[in-house]
């Protein structure tokens, strides 16, 4: 198998105009072809009309240029931007609350807590709510543990993703001449 | 000036040039039908049987005359009878508006009477779909559906309106075409675009590429499809490329018209019902050289097996379609006509050696001997076909000379397509004879329409495949499913000849090749349209 029909974790981040139906528009993409989605994203930018919306999802890097090549073709969408390991920074937020029934267990979270530079947003009788961010792998770490003590519930963000560098996803977006010819529409 | 969102509507229209729509009133459209009135002299509306027949008529409007056909439907059901045709119209890329009303704004979401989320349900098939709320953002939206609708890769465009904002008032100011892309998210768009870094158009270092390609390959070959049909001058472009450098090329169903059939680098139609010098080429060719075609799985078949030789260099205006369907050496995106413009300059002086010969004459079967008829008493004939065996006759047999001659729905395949598109295209093109080749199932589902045809008088000759079954299923039924036909044969359906003359229509019933060529040749020296019912055995199969 060559290295472009190996499934890895694709990371989109595409950015649209605020209007009603995008997300439905841009999510039908991807249950169309039968993608899984692994996490979703959204929220607005700096400038309110537009938002930005990041998509994981496990696939080839064919088919993450397929699936960029379909979301430039929505009118909403103003640009696409295909993420790459080590080339972008990757952050989620997790909220979860754990059962803490005496000191020890309150003492024994607040370490991991403390070492993870997470910390403890609500605290009642018998559980801690705690808020951590963190790329993927130190979130995944902190639920591993903190499932020790018993999870009551848990709320992720999903990850989102930046490039690295002085580069803007703006810079992707689609020229004139494309919206006079079409091309991307 | 303050005027009603319904009369914005028909005034957007006239902006457009539009002379012609195809729809079905209701009452939540009612206010739009009002303005129509008003502007009757201006504006014709052709009523159809229903809406399914409305879409498959603006479609066919569309692509027989290159401009953007209109559609109207009201909300609800109205809206959903269109769904067939709008999606027959996104296969196959052809550009019609389609307007909808819906319900009052307030009752958007309550289930109320006739209401329908209709954006939402075509948005899989359309470029785009609108959902306009008030009458202050409906010129914008209707200019930007046909920018959209004609623009790059052509296609359907919705836009449903609620009926509150066909009462309410808004500025509305006369704004012509080429101002459009001033204003409004047009606008906005296109300042976007000033910001962006990238180079707009075709790089010529890519078509160089090709060109280099081209002179590095023994066995070249260029494959046709309806991007060169869609985009205009690029027929010309690729019959001077052809035989000016020796290239032989072959189509897909959708690129039929782009070399005219008799051309001797022509070599017919590639796919799974197409030529066998057209997949013997495709078979042996070392460079496929594929404009504006998308690989449909009809022409592909396997994609391992497809063009096993060859390198594959791909023209297509849609960056999406690009490595989609099959993986390519090259590619090119840009419009068709232009692309292929700057490959001819660039070949100057080069001459391919000849490696495509043409077999013999092949053996007509009776339905191709009847489709050989039609070309011979009409060779200029706009032909429009249904789906089944009668359009895969008709494409592989027909000699085609023009682009936009033949209108088929290739990529829907849309059984009822045909008298809708051939209501369209005669009102489209009034002087050219329509020629509807259908068959008795195809022509069963949407026949009603032909009260559309009598009563504009839109004189259509409907040459129906009469074999009393659904034949290309059939046939499948015959070869793979040990002869158990269930459900495939239509006997006891309506006399056709009846039919048509409860219509008001000329009926007549061809039982040989000779009746048909007497009966046929007496029509279109009439003029007047009807049907003729031919008579053919079920066993024939393509």
């Amino acid at each position: 198998m060559s290295s472009s029909a190996k499934m890895t974790r694709q990371t989109l981040s595409v950015l649209v105009e605020n209007s009603a139906g995008v997300l439905s528009q841009v999510t039908r993409l991807f249950s169309r072809k039968g993608y899984n989605i692994e996490s979703l994203a959204v929220g607005t930018t700096d400038d309110a009309r537009v938002s930005r919306i990041t998509v994981i999802l496990q696939g080839t890097d064919r088919m993450a240029e397929q699936i960029a090549a379909q979301l430039n073709k929505l009118m909403p969408v103003i640009s696409v931007q295909i993420l790459t390991g080590k080339k972008a920074i990757y952050r989620e937020f997790v909220m979860l609350k754990v059962k803490a029934d005496g000191k020890d267990a309150r003492d024994e979270i607040m370490q991991i807590v403390n070492v993870f530079r997470a910390a403890v947003v609500d605290i009642s009788r018998s559980s801690l709510m705690i808020a951590v961010t963190g790329d993927e792998e130190k979130t995944e770490a902190f639920i591993r543990l903190m499932s020790d003590f018993g999870l009551i519930e848990i709320a992720r963000t999903g990850l989102i993703a930046m490039e690295r560098g002085d580069g803007s996803i703006r810079d992707l977006s689609k020229d004139r001449a494309e919206y006079e010819l079409g091309k991307s529409i | 000036m303050k005027i009603s969102g319904a009369r914005i509507i028909a005034e957007c229209l006239l902006e457009q040039g539009v002379d012609t729509v195809f729809g079905y009133p209701g009452v939540s459209i009612i206010r739009v039908y009002d303005e129509l009135y008003k502007k009757r002299g201006k504006i014709r509306h052709i009523l159809t049987a229903h809406e399914q027949g409305a879409a498959h008529a603006a479609d066919g409007y569309a692509r027989a005359t290159g401009r953007v056909g209109v559609c109207l439907a009201t909300s609800g059901p109205g809206a959903t009878n269109l769904i067939t045709g709008i999606a027959a119209a996104f296969m196959d890329s052809s550009p019609v508006v389609f307007i909808t009303c819906n319900v009052d704004e307030a009752l958007l979401g309550r289930d109320a009477f006739q209401e329908v989320d209709i954006t939402g349900i075509s948005m899989p098939i359309t470029k785009c779909s609108y959902l306009v709320r008030s009458a202050g953002e409906l010129a914008g939206t209707i200019r930007e559906a046909f920018a959209l609708a004609s623009r790059g890769r052509p296609g359907p465009v919705l836009v449903d309106v609620t009926y509150n904002a066909t009462a309410e008032r808004a500025e509305y100011e006369f704004l012509p075409k080429e101002e459009h892309f001033r204003q409004g998210r047009s606008e906005r768009l296109t300042r976007r675009g000033e910001m962006a870094l990238t180079q707009p158009g075709t790089d010529e270092r890519d078509v160089k590429t090709l060109a280099d390609m081209l002179r590095s390959s023994e066995r070249p070959l260029i494959m046709a499809g309806g991007g060169v049909i869609r985009s205009a001058g690029a027929a010309e472009e690729l019959r001077r490329i052809c035989r000016g450098h020796g290239i032989p090329a072959v189509s897909t169903m959708m690129g039929l018209g782009a070399m005219p059939s008799d051309d001797g680098m022509f070599f017919g139609m590639a796919g799974m019902y197409g030529s066998p010098d057209a997949n013997r080429a495709v078979r042996e060719c070392d460079l496929l050289i594929a404009v504006g075609v998308r690989f449909s799985d009809r022409v592909t078949g396997d994609i391992g097996g497809f063009a096993p030789g060859a390198r594959i260099a791909h023209v297509d205006i849609d960056r999406a379609e690009i490595d989609k369907n099959v993986l390519t050496a090259h590619h090119i995106v840009g419009d068709a006509g232009t692309v292929l413009g700057m490959l001819s300059a660039e070949l100057e002086g080069y001459r391919a050696a000849p490696w495509m010969k043409k077999s013999g004459e092949r053996k007509l079967c009776a339905p191709e001997r009847i489709i050989k008829t039609v070309e011979k008493l009409a060779p200029g004939a706009v032909i429009v076909t249904d789906v089944g065996q009668h359009q895969l006759w008709a494409c592989r047999t027909f000699g085609f000379s023009r682009p936009g001659q033949l209108l088929t729905s290739g990529g829907f395949g849309a059984m009822g397509f045909g008298l809708g598109a051939a209501i369209g295209a005669k009102a489209g093109v009034r002087d050219a004879a329509v020629i509807h080749i259908t068959g008795d199932g195809s022509f069963r589902m949407n026949c009603p329409e032909l009260a559309t045809e009598a009563r504009y008088g839109l004189d259509i000759i409907s040459v129906i495949m009469d074999n009393s079954s659904l034949g290309l299923v059939r046939q499948k039924q015959a070869a793979e499913f040990g002869g158990r036909f269930y459900q495939t044969e239509l006997a006891g359906g309506p006399d056709f000849v009846l039919l048509a003359r409860a219509y008001g229509l000329r009926g007549e019933r061809a039982e040989n090749e000779s009746e048909f060529e007497s009966l046929l040749s007496d029509m279109l020296r009439s003029g007047k349209g009807g049907i003729i019912d031919c008579i053919t055995d079920k066993d024939e199969m393509i």
